[in-house]
């Protein structure tokens, strides 16, 4: 039996030794559909374990903690009273620190725990366990437990005690598996000493179990609880992996359609070699068996191909997606990536499923197919326009949920949703189009080879749709995020000059060094004005949202950039008594202007009047900007974050310097316009380096399924082509109207795709951005943009063609002739 | 969770913080190892009070241990347990084992209530310097989180004298809160107080108010008894009690029926070469150390407890008392599953003396 198995194998096997490259265009296909998959997958397992290292250092994964009412830090005797009256609560105290000569001025998170009531499970259990790890944590000189990344990635060493920017040296390094990167977990006696918060803590762990139904907490402790706080990080992030995850499923399924096309030319010309096999006895079973292992012999080939080149593409990428993820949300990635035995499995699984998806309906077709019957073209026409009439009614169903979705669709994932039935709508639509333009162009009188001409074409899209529908897809995608990243380029730039209007922006290390630079800079001539504001994270209904507290200063009327606002909205939040909230804010907690929102302050509740709407593109987090007097009165303890200084512009940078001079402070803390504006551009820049490269990746694959059909369709073109040499037509006269037929098509699918691309890239401003960030852009044309993509998808085609057309081209008269002797 | 750090927390503390050295015999939870810094017992220094009451974070390990035998009003016995460990990482004086998270201090608390049909423990762990654990003397309160034992000024009229106490503890299924009432003198164990763990010269600070007569409540499952009882408090503080060869002890507390009370103990040696100790106490408070040789404590009968055997029932017999009594373990399953797991529970004695007791047995 498996002797027969092997020989029906071999005899089907020869049909690729026959074609290589036909071999080697399902292989690539598979490759690349896996490949991107799993570069993408890798890139989003990668932050999310860095995530998930944040949020379970701890025991109970998304931790409910206690805090202040305004999240400032309180005094350690609100734990002691807890403890004492029974409760299972542990402190711990967060800061950042910088440290000191470093190349990479990134500021590290400190965590200082108590490690004898840690609530028991978490990264550090092991370390809490191990006697003399334990010890030597919680005695002077302590420890500093750090990530193995980390460590690597600041280029310290097991041992060292660095050195911060205020001259504290922290407690000596010892590498910790499990912690969260860019975090330095300390005893909390450390972290008193190093964050200068002596008998202060940020707040409270709180056993989860005990934590599960939020008791009451005795009167005087003025504490409250805040529920899964770590898991905001994983929240706020959520959009930016799903855009892509997204993006990695559209270059898979167009990976799919190479698949599917090579698949399916290989079985149309093994038709023959089948019956002959089902003649000589092979069983329908057998045959269908030894189909299917095919399939999967090709799918684990591709596959390990393809989770290897993935890797490679996610380690190459990563670097630029953890410095947006960094610099968008503070969320903190390991940039070194670790190949990991689950992407083997799954990307091995997607590449199995996809094939099977992509080549089934060929072994479908094979378990179909008669014994003895011959191939009837006409039938299989008949079949193709069937499927044709079949795959329209499906797009025009998927156009009509895509319309129903933005009518009533209010998440992301109906976003998304509404994207996917949209593409693949639009997609499955795209041979009946092309059927009913080529329809109406073959009516128009003409002489007999235009007539051929446009009939042919229209054959031709049965074979070709698979492939024109790739490039469909990869085309407008393209032009769509492109219309979208590019809009977002234009609004972002534009919205940075006019919210970076101070020259010179100073973050002071402390309270005392902010009086001083205020002193400093009082006694400058070349200073026209200070502008200190005062930032704090709070949390309103749920949510992490900064609080920004603003003097009183023209400057702000001039240039803050406004969505709407009621008339003259600067008196009354100079008062205190309203405040401006940035678009997402408002989008999430559906404020409208003239709302009342009412903030919890360590002074008891601050009403706040909606005052107007900003853009603040770029921040994941709801910003509230109020008075600084209003801030300061609730917050009596909050030192400045940061001064904008207002100066000529030639003297900004002798400024700068003079500054970081005086009162020794790094690059990170003096920052002039231009620089902290090229910073936020090269954000910018990164978290689209991704999508860009994906979507380049995309369109090269679309244009190598067509590639793949127009060789397949090739060979037999030529007993197509052959009546009309017989007629008179020179094969150099065949090639070029192949190579006509092949640009009309793409042509006509890139037309199709430019309106799709405008859909698709509507969808992305108006209900993907919102549901993601809560921000909408404002609408940009981008004529040229769209052009530059046509044209490269012409050439793309062009490419693609041009091989095929050469061989018609060196097809001799022989050979042309003997396809009349196989025709009869 | 808890219970395995506890174990490896203990052991730290209590092997001390010089890791480079080979590692040593020593002893039940490395009592017997080396007190480098730590101050020793000399004997000879008496004992003051009310400082002694309090802690001595020169010295590495000292607890403040209650237990009570209770009766209930449907005449069932109880027995619970209340117990302070402090332990300290490294030597400090008093003012840097209270200068906040820099204290070197570690404090354990151990409860337990047992019942003929049940045993139930808990445990607790705290960092000295904050006030989240700690003992005061004036007056006296020791407490961990939300158990203490103590009283206010107004209770204490006489500062030297540990009486009146209030004692409480909660845990998973059960609570307790009793009133513990004594006019009788402290009683100093040894030569007044040094009281000697080996033939080698190890030794602890120990004395005892064995008096107290108890009422109060105790709470099993959420049901609600009254009881009252006799119990007795042991205060003990050392750097190293245990020889390195000692691996555990078997310890009597006992309340005979005329008044007497007992204390027993063998400090079990790797070579059978037992260290046997105890004091007799007269109704009157009059306190007689036992000679080694007048003791004899014979295990009866063994119970397989928490995958280990350990013996429930004992002969114990002091010749020239004229004492042969057989203790019998009121549950032989009071086994203390705590980070240093040891059994610790009520017995009942009966022989040529009747009465009630507590036994603690460790290192099986």
């Amino acid at each position: 039996m498996i002797r027969h198995c092997a020989w029906v194998l071999h005899t089907l096997l020869s049909h690729w030794r026959r074609h290589p490259l036909q071999a080697a265009c399902l292989l690539v296909g598979l490759w690349l559909a896996t490949a991107l998959w799993t570069g993408v997958q890798a890139l989003n397992s990668q932050a999310r374990n860095s995530y998930d290292r944040a949020a379970e250092l701890f025991a109970g994964g998304a931790q409910t903690v206690l805090l202040a009412p305004g999240g400032q830090a309180f005094a350690q005797d609100h734990f002691v009273t807890l403890r004492r009256a029974g409760w299972p609560v542990s402190p711990m105290l967060r800061g950042t620190v910088e440290l000191a000569g470093a190349a990479d001025t990134r500021r590290l998170q400190l965590t200082g725990i108590e490690p004898l009531t840690l609530p028991a499970g978490g990264a550090v259990e092991a370390e809490v366990q191990d006697q003399t790890s334990l010890q030597a944590f919680m005695l002077s000189p302590g420890l500093t437990w750090i990530a193995a990344d980390t460590l690597a990635e600041f280029g310290l060493e097991v041992g060292a005690t660095p050195t911060l920017v205020d001259g504290k040296q922290l407690p000596p390094l010892h590498v910790v598996p499990g912690l969260p990167p860019g975090m330095l977990l300390v005893d909390i006696s450390q972290a008193q000493r190093l964050l200068d918060q002596p008998g202060m803590l940020s707040q409270l762990l709180v056993e989860p179990a005990f934590a599960a139904d939020l008791p009451p907490l005795p009167d005087n402790v003025p504490l409250v609880w805040q529920e899964g706080g770590e898991a905001d990080l994983a929240r706020l992030t959520d959009s930016f992996h799903l855009n892509l995850t997204a993006l990695g499923l559209l270059a898979f399924v167009v990976g799919l359609f190479i698949v599917h096309a090579a698949a399916g030319l290989a079985m149309e010309q093994r038709r023959g070699l089948l019956q002959t096999l089902r003649a000589c006895g092979v069983s329908l079973k057998t045959l269908l068996a030894v189909l299917l292992l095919e399939l999967l012999v090709l799918a684990l080939l591709g596959g390990s191909l393809g989770v290897l080149s993935g890797f490679a593409l996610a380690a190459l990428l990563m670097g630029d997606i953890a410095a947006s993820l960094r610099g968008l949300y503070g969320a903190q990635v390991a940039g070194q990536l670790a190949l990991d035995a689950s992407w083997w499995l799954t990307g091995l699984g997607m590449s199995l499923l996809g094939t099977l998806i992509a080549g089934g309906s060929s072994v479908l077709a094979a378990m179909r197919l008669p014994v003895l019957a011959w191939a009837r073209p006409q039938a299989w026409r008949e079949a193709q326009s069937r499927a044709i009439r079949l795959q329209s009614l499906l797009g025009v169903t998927l156009l009509a949920l895509a319309g129903a979705l933005v009518v009533w669709g209010d998440s992301l994932l109906s976003g998304f949703a509404l994207l996917a039935s949209l593409l693949l709508g639009a997609a499955l639509l795209l041979p009946l189009c092309l059927q009913t333009v080529l329809r109406l162009a073959q009516r128009r009188p003409a002489g007999p080879i235009r007539q051929w001409f446009w009939a042919d074409s229209q054959q031709q899209v049965s074979g070709l749709g698979i492939a024109l529908m790739a490039l469909l897809l990869a085309l407008s995608a393209n032009i769509g995020v492109g219309s979208m990243t590019e809009g977002f380029r234009q609004t972002f730039i534009g919205w940075l000059d006019q919210r970076l209007s101070a020259d010179i922006y100073v973050r002071p290390q402390d309270a005392a060094q902010a009086e001083a630079i205020n002193h400093w800079l009082a006694q400058r001539p070349e200073v026209s004005a200070q502008l200190p504001t005062w930032e704090l994270e709070i949390r309103v209904e749920g949510g992490p949202t900064q609080l920004s507290g603003v003097i009183d200063h023209p400057l702000y009327a001039q240039t803050w950039p406004l969505l709407e606002a009621i008339s003259d909205p600067w008196p009354p939040l100079s008062a205190g008594e309203g405040a401006l909230v940035s678009e997402q804010l408002a989008f999430r907690l559906k404020l409208s202007l003239g709302d009342m929102l009412t903030l919890d302050t360590p002074a008891g509740p601050w009403p706040l009047k909606i005052l107007g709407r900003y853009a603040d593109y770029g921040n994941p987090k709801g910003q509230l900007l109020v008075s600084a007097a209003g801030l300061q009165q609730r917050w009596p303890d909050q030192p400045v974050s940061g001064i904008g200084i207002l100066a000529s512009q030639q003297n900004a940078p002798q400024l700068a310097s003079a500054l970081r001079n005086v009162f020794g402070l790094g690059d990170s803390r003096v920052i002039d316009q231009a620089a902290l504006k090229a910073y936020s551009q090269t954000i910018f820049e990164q978290t689209f380096a991704a999508t860009a490269a994906l979507n380049t990746l995309t369109l090269a694959v679309a244009a190598v399924a067509l590639f793949t059909s127009l060789l397949g369709l090739a060979d037999s073109r030529l007993s197509q082509l052959a009546p009309l040499w017989a007629m008179g037509l020179r094969p150099a006269q065949l090639a070029a109207l192949s190579l006509a037929q092949m640009l009309m098509l793409a042509a006509f699918t890139c037309l199709l795709a430019i309106p799709l691309g405008l859909v698709l890239a509507w969808c992305l401003v108006e209900v993907v951005n919102v549901q993601a960030f809560g921000w909408r852009l404002p609408w940009h044309w981008f004529p040229r943009q769209w052009l530059t993509l046509v044209l490269l998808a012409l050439l793309a085609v062009l490419l693609a063609s041009i091989g095929p057309a050469w061989r018609i081209l060196r097809t001799g008269p022989t050979r042309l002739l003997r396809s009349f002797a196989h025709d009869a | 969770m808890m219970l395995r750090r506890l174990v490896t927390l203990s052991f730290t503390l209590l092997l001390g913080c010089d890791s480079t050295e080979a590692p040593v015999p020593a002893g039940f939870a490395g009592l017997g190892s080396e007190a480098q810094g730590f101050s020793t017992v000399t004997r000879g220094q008496p004992l003051v009070f009310p400082d002694d009451f309090g802690a001595h974070p020169d010295y590495r390990i000292e607890w403040w241990y209650v237990t009570a035998n209770l009766t209930d009003e449907s005449g069932e016995q109880w027995g619970a347990q209340w117990t302070l460990f402090r332990q300290a990482m490294a030597p400090q004086n008093s003012s840097e084992a209270e200068a906040g998270w820099q204290s070197a201090q570690v404090w354990l608390g151990h409860a337990a209530l047992t019942r003929a049909e049940g045993h139930q423990h808990a445990d607790r762990l705290a960092r000295g310097g904050i006030g989240q654990a700690g003992v005061h003397t004036q007056p006296f309160r020791a407490w961990i989180d939300d158990w203490s034992l103590g009283s206010d000024a107004a209770q204490q009229r006489r500062p030297l004298q540990l009486s009146p106490l209030q004692v409480s503890a909660t845990g998973k299924g059960f609570r307790y809160d009793l009133r513990l009432r004594s006019d009788a003198p402290l009683v100093l164990h040894g030569d007044r107080g040094f009281s000697q763990k080996s033939t080698r010269g190890q030794a602890s600070w120990y004395y005892s108010q064995p008096f107290f007569q108890v009422d109060g409540q105790v709470q099993w499952q959420g049901e609600t008894r009254r009881v009252s009882g006799k119990a007795w408090l042991d205060r003990e503080w050392s750097s190293q009690p245990l020889a390195a060869d000692q691996q555990g002890w078997d310890w009597f507390s006992l309340h005979l029926q005329d008044g007497s009370k007992l204390m027993l103990f063998r400090l079990r040696s790797n070579d059978n070469s037992h260290f046997y100790s105890g004091t007799w106490i007269t109704p009157a408070g009059v306190a007689e150390p036992l000679d080694a040789s007048a003791i004899r404590m014979t295990p009866l009968a063994q119970s397989k407890v928490a995958g280990r055997t350990l013996p429930t029932q004992w002969r114990l017999q002091i010749a020239h008392k004229n004492f042969d009594v057989t203790a019998q373990a009121l549950n032989p399953n009071a086994w203390m599953g705590t980070g240093i797991p040891y059994w610790e529970g009520p017995v009942n004695i009966a022989g040529s003396h009747t009465g009630v007791g507590y036994l603690e047995m460790t290192g099986y």
